[in-house]
């Protein structure tokens, strides 16, 4: 769960940075993507390398998901008998309790969404693959605003997604002291405030007409 | 003299004491006694009842050394035990203050601390495994206090002029029971120890003149099971819940010990009771237990009383020179350090007089602003804010604002089932360790010494004692069709089918309150004659009427708290009986025991050495208890008048 | 103070339960929760019916046995306090109070309020201690001990084993129940020979046992009456990490 969360966090980080391409214009955006299928050339085939990367990351996301099947399935399983009155959470990750499984129920939608959309253009405008500039441009476009709410709501699971997760991996993988703990918990926000703003400044430009 | 109630027996009981110079009696009787071959450990069979310090520590060494050994407790899990809630100190004989501490002066201050009414040689062996003990507990773990160069910190304590205290925060007895439960639960997984937690020993079985098992009851299941073995060790603490509120847990009872007494075994001193005096008073009827604050407390706090009678003011509205600092006054060379029973006391009287604070003028003022000026709140926080808390929640009361209110409540009793040297009673085969057995505190212990006493029987002497006695077992093979296993075990089932059956209009707490109160009110700090006359009455009457009226629901084959509780009232009424006809023979004031027409012309108690230098062990009769007296011969530490002026 | 209380009244572990509500009058501010139910008890046993069984011993916050989820929180709405310390001056004339067993696969209700936490000590057996037979040990002073490693152990050992922790966290997981003690352990010289072994046998122990995973939502903590932090859970997973690394 740890491990192939923080390679996830390392990819979203990438991700973001590329995205970010978006405000140079359509031809350095372009290049950045065309660049993603050319890496490695010609020393490796075409899309090589961006294939190994994916592979990496769908099994990844397998890893992340089994994990979160295989944890939730023991906790369930370690209270089959639900109490008859709630409190509110009060633990330092409180609104963790609440939003991870939900979060990345939403989170995982986006996602085959956001494939639909930005990888395989199913359900986008623009099919030409190597215009990733025009895909973005069009789906974000004032008119398909629901899409940039969903695509935000997703963002926002994702900011408590991130904030616990960020945390709660090097807690496993490394068992901070008390002060590294605290520590860690306000790198993991930042981080989290950094990823999700950083994703959230492109569908909100293209929305309102800042890039176009 | 009260020869009405009880017949006087053969006196002295062979106390198997080794003679000779008493350095060299412990070892002399290690060598002497028998030893069981290692491979012949695996034959036989010891129960131990009793998983607090005494009970985990022989039952977890017994298995170490090899024997099969079957545990049991009441509890929910074996480190529930009583003894986790002790919270000042263990003393040891370290020196490592090189303050003049040794073995020969934690034994001195121990028989004085006793008012010369424990044994010598008993004292003796305790202080000088004291420093084993520590040894062992750091070998297991325990984190005691340290200093910042890495060594054990050591405190005074309960009055001893020496640092021999070793303590681990607020919560020593916490920590070393943990030590001799982890021990114990390596055990368990090794094996050696058959541990039964929720189980409830209700009777114990002779076979022959030996004791050879016990019957238990399963709480869970309600099912009564018997257990045979070789040898028995009742390690099952105090009861000082007879008097129905004290700093003991719910549960603490004398059903083990008191069912033992009355298969034969002796029980000696049941009228030393310790009554500890810094505790949180009595709030109201609802109230079921009291609660201890540390003695260490005294340390820094100053016990006062306004000098008005009935002055309801706030305390800190009371000037300096309107307030009586009882204990400085009374005894300026200890001053708020008194040993226990004599601040015990000086509380009860100046209370008695009418200077007492709080609900029912039942309390005095422990004080910090003192210590708080002196040393910084934030010091007097780091040395006692989970005390303060405490008080605080119990309370509502902040004591960093408003001096604490203190009363004295019973916290411990000396006396328990008789034991030889060897911490055998006089039933073959029945051994009794810890609080449970009478043998190393006399008439009053001192502070820190009830953690000693309890791992010292536990891990060092018992099982180097026991195997005198195993060496000569196997005993021949029995099983439950024995007519003796059978009618023990029909004895149990007819009591709880009596409480059950029973067509009461009362509940068992209630009797347990009253029967509580008589002995508080008579048989307390202060007792006199005419008082334990009238107790005892008084409870033969609470008697005939809990076997009347009690009513016990539920059914016996299920969890059932009521039969539990129901079944150690009637124990608890039948010992606090002897209790008050043992306080009622003795006639002197000694430790615990303060009897109101022996006493110094200012108020001390005042032994009668010439008359009552001896342990009363009591024989259980129907009819009349028989008392068999145990001379005390005094080589090393001669009586004096204690004196903490 | 009047309440009205809902309590989870199980016969046995067999029987189903359900929340049953009782109406009680004239509780005392200064009276513990544990005092106030015995009031009830008193009551209940008086009109001939089964007063309600739960777990309690020591009633000074030490001995653990205490449990009791109350309004949704074990040992009830006070921090840093069992519910045997708690007192009735903490809620108010007219609360309705809902009184429930601790809820966890591994603690099967035994009746009542009463649970089974054996698997706490079965954890323990698994090597929750060091192997010192009576009788061996040198002079206490032989290894000198930092005096912040035994400050930091002992707030470690200062758990009670109440299993407050389970019944907090949302995944039922004993975590930091184990890692108090691992860390006590870990701390003390004596500990280091079987720090690894120690570590893998009690996460075997308490997965066995049917406890839930650690998902670091921190309610463990929240809930524990001796303020037992997060960073045990670190440690435990870092000599974890360590120790099954070296296996491997």
């Amino acid at each position: 769960m740890a491990v192939s969360g923080i390679l996830l966090v390392l990819f979203l980080v990438a991700h973001m940075a590329g995205n970010l391409h978006v405000f140079e214009g359509r031809e350095e955006m372009n290049e950045y993507a065309h660049g993603l299928r050319t890496l490695g050339e010609p020393l490796l085939p075409h899309e090589s390398i961006l294939w190994i990367l994916r592979i990496g990351l769908i099994a990844c996301a397998v890893v992340h998901i089994w994990s979160a099947v295989v944890l939730t399935r023991r906790a369930l399983q370690a209270r089959p008998v639900r109490y008859a009155s709630k409190k509110p959470a009060k633990g330092e990750s409180r609104h963790a309790v609440a939003t991870m499984r939900w979060g990345a129920i939403v989170v995982f939608l986006f996602i085959i969404w956001h494939l639909l959309d930005l990888t395989f253009r199913t359900v986008n405008p623009v099919k030409d693959v190597p215009d990733a500039y025009g895909a973005v441009i069009a789906t974000f476009s004032p008119e398909r605003w629901p899409v940039t709410v969903f695509y935000l709501l997703a963002l926002f699971a994702l900011f408590f997604h991130l904030r616990h997760g960020i945390w709660s991996a090097v807690q496993t993988i490394a068992g901070p002291d008390t002060k590294w703990r605290k520590r860690t918990q306000a790198i993991g926000l930042f981080v989290a405030l950094i990823i999700v703003l950083g994703f959230a400044i492109v569908p909100i430009s293209v929305t309102f007409g800042l890039v176009n | 003299m009260s020869t009405d109630f009880y017949r006087e027996g053969a006196p002295a009981l062979d106390t198997k004491a080794p003679a000779g110079p008493i350095a060299e009696r412990w070892e002399k009787r290690r060598f002497s006694g028998r030893l069981v071959n290692p491979a012949n450990r695996r034959k036989l069979r010891v129960i131990v009842v009793g998983t607090g310090l005494a009970g985990a520590s022989a039952a977890a060494t017994l298995g170490e050394l090899g024997y099969r050994v079957a545990n049991y407790c009441f509890q929910d899990s074996s480190r529930r035990a009583h003894s986790i809630a002790a919270q000042g100190g263990i003393n040891a004989a370290k020196n490592y203050r090189n303050d003049g501490d040794s073995v020969h002066r934690l034994f001195y201050d121990t028989v004085k601390g006793g008012d010369f009414r424990s044994r010598e040689s008993n004292v003796h062996r305790l202080a000088e495994v004291s420093t084993e003990i520590i040894d062992q507990c750091v070998a297991q773990g325990v984190p005691f206090a340290r200093e910042y160069g890495g060594l054990l910190d050591n405190r005074s304590f309960g009055g001893a002029q020496v640092s021999r205290t070793f303590y681990a925060r607020g919560q020593t007895g916490q920590q070393l029971l943990l030590g001799a439960y982890q021990a114990l639960q390596r055990q368990v997984a090794a094996g050696t120890v058959d541990l039964h937690t929720r189980h409830e020993m209700l009777e114990l079985i002779i076979v022959e003149g030996k004791a050879r098992g016990i019957v238990v009851r399963d709480l869970v299941t309600g099912e009564i099971s018997t257990e045979l073995a070789d040898a028995v060790v009742l390690a099952t603490g105090g009861y000082g819940n007879v008097y129905f509120l004290s700093t003991n847990a719910m549960g603490c009872n004398v059903t083990a010990g008191w069912r033992a007494h009355r298969k034969g075994a002796y029980f000696a001193n049941p009228c030393y009771t310790q009554i500890h005096p810094t505790c949180i008073p009595q709030s109201g009827e609802h109230q079921s237990k009291l609660t201890l604050m540390s003695e260490s407390l005294r340390n820094d706090g100053r016990v006062w009383v306004p000098k008005k009678k009935g002055d309801d003011r706030h305390p800190a509205d009371i000037p300096e020179d309107e307030r009586d600092y009882y204990l400085e006054r009374r005894y300026p060379a200890f001053g708020n350090l008194v040993p226990r029973d004599i601040a015990s006391r000086a509380a009860k009287v100046v209370c008695d007089e009418g200077h007492g604070v709080g609900p029912g003028g039942l309390g005095v003022y422990l004080d910090f602003a003192g210590a708080i000026e002196r040393l910084g709140k934030k010091a007097v926080e780091a040395k006692y804010g989970n005390l303060f808390d405490m008080y605080e929640r119990i309370t509502g009361e902040n004591p960093y604002e408003r001096p604490m209110r203190i009363y004295p409540a019973v916290h411990y009793t000396m006396g328990g089932l008789w034991v030889d040297y060897d911490l055998s009673s006089n039933i073959p085969g029945l051994f009794v360790t810890g609080e449970a057995n009478f043998s190393d505190h006399g008439a009053n212990r001192l502070g820190a010494s009830a953690l000693m006493q309890g791992l010292s029987d536990g891990y060092f002497v018992l099982p180097n004692t026991i195997s005198d006695y195993l060496a000569d077992g196997p005993f021949d093979a029995l099983d439950e069709t024995h007519e003796d296993v059978v009618a023990a075990r029909k004895d149990v089932d007819d009591r709880i089918s009596f409480f059950l059956n029973n067509d009461g209009d009362r509940t068992v707490d209630s009797f347990h309150r009253e029967l509580g109160k008589i002995m508080w009110e008579y048989c307390g700090m202060e007792r006199t004659d005419e008082g334990l006359r009238k107790a005892i009455g008084l409870i033969r009457g609470l008697k005939e009427e809990f076997y009347r009226r009690v009513k016990v629901t539920g059914k016996a084959e299920a969890l059932n708290q009521e039969l539990e509780k129901a079944g150690r009232v009637a124990d608890f009424l039948e010992l606090g009986e002897l209790m008050c006809i043992d306080a009622l023979h003795r006639t002197e004031s000694c430790g615990g025991h303060f009897r109101a027409e022996s006493q110094t012309e200012d108020g001390e108690a005042k032994r009668d050495d010439d008359n009552f230098s001896y342990v009363a062990a009591w024989e259980y009769g129907e009819d009349a208890p028989v008392l068999h007296k145990e001379a005390l011969e005094f080589e090393y530490v001669k009586p004096t008048q204690r004196s903490y002026k | 103070m009047k309440l009205s209380l809902r309590i989870w009244r199980q016969p046995d572990a067999q029987a189903p339960g359900e929340m049953v509500s009782y109406e009680i009058d004239e509780v005392s501010e200064d009276a513990s929760f544990l005092e106030m139910l015995d009031v009830l008890n008193e009551r209940l046993i008086s009109e001939g019916d089964d007063p309600v069984a739960f777990d309690h011993d020591c009633r000074e916050g030490i001995c653990g046995a205490c449990s009791l989820v109350i309004d949704g929180q074990p040992h009830g709405p006070q921090a840093a306090t069992t519910t045997c310390q708690l007192h009735m001056r903490k809620f108010k004339d007219g609360d309705s109070i809902d009184i429930e067993p601790y809820r966890a696969g591994a603690f099967p209700v035994i009746k009542d309020l009463v649970v089974d936490r054996s698997a706490f000590d079965r954890i323990i057996q698994a090597g929750g201690y060091i192997s010192a037979p009576t009788g061996t040990a040198p002079d206490a002073h032989a290894v000198p001990i930092p005096k912040q490693d035994a400050d930091a152990a002992f707030s470690a050992a200062a758990c009670i084993g109440c299993g407050a922790c389970v019944a907090a966290c949302p995944n039922g997981s004993g975590m930091l129940f184990m890692g108090a003690k691992v860390t006590h352990l870990s701390l003390m010289p004596q500990g280091q020979p079987e720090r690894a072994t120690r570590v893998l046998g009690m996460v075997a122990a308490h997965d066995d046992a049917g406890f839930g995973g650690c998902t670091n939502t921190g309610e463990c903590a929240a809930a524990c009456p001796k303020e037992i932090g997060l960073d045990v859970i670190g440690k435990l997973n870092r000599d974890f990490r360590k120790a099954a690394v070296r296996a491997a």
